[in-house]
């Protein structure tokens, strides 16, 4: 396990050079990050290249680092994280990229190097607002149709803007203002790094 | 000559063969799909943002509803996430129960994949044999966890509890007579232990049954066979895993190629189709019910011998039991903190998948250190699936739609999340 990690690195650092900008090995688990610009070109090597040979991308997901920590943070704020799987080389890696306007978040799409990638990339749309110029059909994919907003983003509450009903007396479904009350049960609290560290226990 | 244009199609989502929710906008040319445009997420409860408003034990009933179908597989991968971020290790009675629940799961999930399936492709009576076997399985699950489907029973270091000694038993009416119902509660009388190993012992069999009915059958073959054919370099390149891979020709399961809990234990074998079509896969769905059956034996025979603690005893993480929380105080305060604020995971992020019936089903997390998660991102097999429907059923007749969508084994839970 530790010796496919460690040629895992090494072939990385090989090929990709500097244009990782920092690789990351923690629980067993290889994470590169990458520039907004190099993202093509490197998404393509870890498809192509033969000591590398990503086949699949098991998935992509965005992320929203707004309020990591529960401070609000510095710096760029969305990201999109995708796992590459290896068949034949039976190996896993992650790859972040953090997209460089955070108000107008954008990243280009991989649709050609995996095709599996059309719907993760239209599902990180829909959620968090990140665009992927190069995507065929950017369309929104798990939301309503005509909903407003991005509803993964941390700034969005989790009960909504608008709610549906039946209107008796329109005699259709129609949206409103969303009547619930937002309420906490348990707060989130984040202590100190050996709170609950369960070697104390 | 009058001008000829495509013919536009809505299929779903109230359509029977649409196992749920699934709304497809379908071209035709004739009775040929030129495009299927699926359109999914009726079915949307944004799970991942309700985990990040949960603690860490909260989301786990969550999991269950993910894909309803195959509940306990769901909750594996995310306690194994939690419990890798942890660091916690599992006791090994408590991985041999997960790996025999798990396999108990796959069997439950293609059973009903194949009643549905030959209820899509007519034929009627598959549903009725799957639904009778199921219902023995369904048992297993309330015998441990008390509920028939979302069971809850997987727990961050470990399993809910111990499985019991004695089984439910079923009670006359006035529907049911003794002498109708003791057949029943002669294979119920001992422990569930005892209830699965006479089930595995018949279920070949029931297997065969089914395979006579199925396999070989003129009309199933001319529905399936040659039916959305996958090349293993398209497989691939579509992100395909577990039987739609295995099906396309690639030897690939997880459970082989990166074992967790105790699959390196066992023994079993990992069938793969030839050609990719939907008969292909079909047999590699039947096959690997023998192969869990298999699992499942030798999972039985190693529990009968080996007791021991099934929960973690890390009361960071687990509960304590309640004796000892009534007469000791530092077991009181544990339960206090952890029913009260939960667990804090440190921070970090972890991506764990385990080989679900469907496919690779995977838990993506981030921890803050906080008492719940920053990110939970699920990555379901059957959202990857039903992303390649428009290049499945390109060129085949509409009724092969329904074939397809069968095989692809969809369950909308999942999907939609």
């Amino acid at each position: 396990m530790f010796a496919t990690l460690e040629a895992l690195s090494q072939n990385l650092q090989k090929h990709l050079g500097d244009r990782v900008k920092s690789l990351k090995v923690a629980l067993g688990e290889v994470t590169i990050e990458v520039d907004a610009a190099d993202y093509l070109t490197v998404m393509q090597t870890l498809h192509d290249e033969p000591e590398l040979c990503f086949e699949e991308l098991i998935d992509l997901c965005g992320v929203d680092y707004w309020s990591y920590g529960n401070v609000r943070r510095e710096g760029r704020r969305f990201a999109a994280v995708s796992h590459l799987l290896s068949i034949s080389r039976n190996w896993r890696l992650r790859v972040r990229c953090f997209a460089p306007d955070d108000d107008f978040p954008s990243l280009p799409s991989v649709t050609s190097v995996w095709n599996s990638v059309n719907w993760f990339e239209r599902e990180a749309f829909d959620l968090f607002g990140i665009v992927f110029p190069g995507h065929e059909d950017l369309r929104r994919i798990l939301t309503d149709y005509g909903f407003i907003g991005h509803p993964f983003r941390k700034d969005f509450p989790v009960s909504g803007y608008v709610e549906m009903r039946y209107d008796p007396e329109q005699q259709r479904v129609i949206y409103q203002p969303v009547t619930i009350e937002p309420r906490e049960i348990t707060p989130r609290i984040v202590r100190e790094a050996t709170y609950g560290n369960v070697d104390n226990a | 000559m009058p001008e000829l244009r495509n013919f536009t199609l809505n299929f779903g989502p109230q359509h029977p063969a649409a196992h749920g929710v699934l709304r497809m906008v379908l071209e035709l040319d004739g009775e040929v799909v030129m495009r299927a445009d699926p359109h999914i997420g009726l079915l949307h409860r944004a799970t991942e943002k309700l985990a990040e408003n949960k603690t860490w034990i909260q989301s786990v009933p969550y999991m269950d509803r993910l894909d309803y179908m195959s509940m306990m597989c769901n909750e594996h991968a995310y306690c194994m996430a939690i419990e890798r971020l942890l660091n916690v290790e599992v006791p090994i009675r408590a991985q041999y129960i997960r790996v025999m629940f798990d396999e108990i799961t796959r069997i439950l999930n293609h059973l009903l994949w194949i009643g549905c399936h030959g209820l899509d492709v007519g034929a009627m009576t598959m549903v009725l044999y799957a639904f009778r076997e199921r219902e023995d399985l369904v048992d297993a699950y309330e015998a441990v966890s008390g509920a028939r489907m979302h069971a809850a029973y997987y727990r961050p270091g470990g399993v809910y509890r111990d499985l019991p000694d004695r089984m439910a038993q079923y009670k006359e009416s006035k529907w049911k007579s003794a002498a109708q119902i003791k057949p029943f509660n002669d294979v119920r009388s001992g422990s569930l232990l005892d209830f699965l190993d006479d089930f595995v012992s018949r279920f070949p069999k029931l297997l065969d049954e089914y395979e006579t009915l199925l396999t070989d059958n003129r009309i199933w073959k001319q529905r399936l066979v040659n039916v959305g054919i996958v090349s293993p370099e398209r497989a691939l390149q579509r992100g395909f895993t577990g039987p739609m891979l295995r099906g396309s020709g690639v030897a690939w399961d997880l459970r082989k190629k990166q074992p967790y809990e105790v699959y390196d234990r066992v023994d079993f074998d990992i069938p793969v189709g030839v050609t990719g079509d939907s008969y292909d896969r079909y047999l590699v769905r039947m096959e690997e019910m023998r192969q869990s059956n298999r699992i499942v034996k030798q999972c039985i025979d190693w529990l009968r011998q080996n007791p021991g603690p099934v929960m973690s005893d890390n009361h960071k993480v687990a509960p304590p039991d309640r004796e000892a929380m009534k007469s000791n105080m530092e077991e009181l305060i544990h339960h206090f903190k952890l029913c009260a604020e939960g667990m804090h995971v440190p921070e970090g992020e972890v991506y764990s998948a385990v080989e679900h019936p469907k496919g690779e089903f995977g838990i993506y997390v981030i921890s803050d250190g906080a008492n719940k998660p920053y990110r939970l991102k699920i990555r379901p097999p059957g959202y990857v699936h039903l992303s390649a429907m428009d290049e499945m059923v390109r060129g085949h007749m509409l009724a092969d739609v329904v074939t397809i969508i069968g095989s692809q084994d969809v369950v909308f839970g999942e999907i939609d999340r």
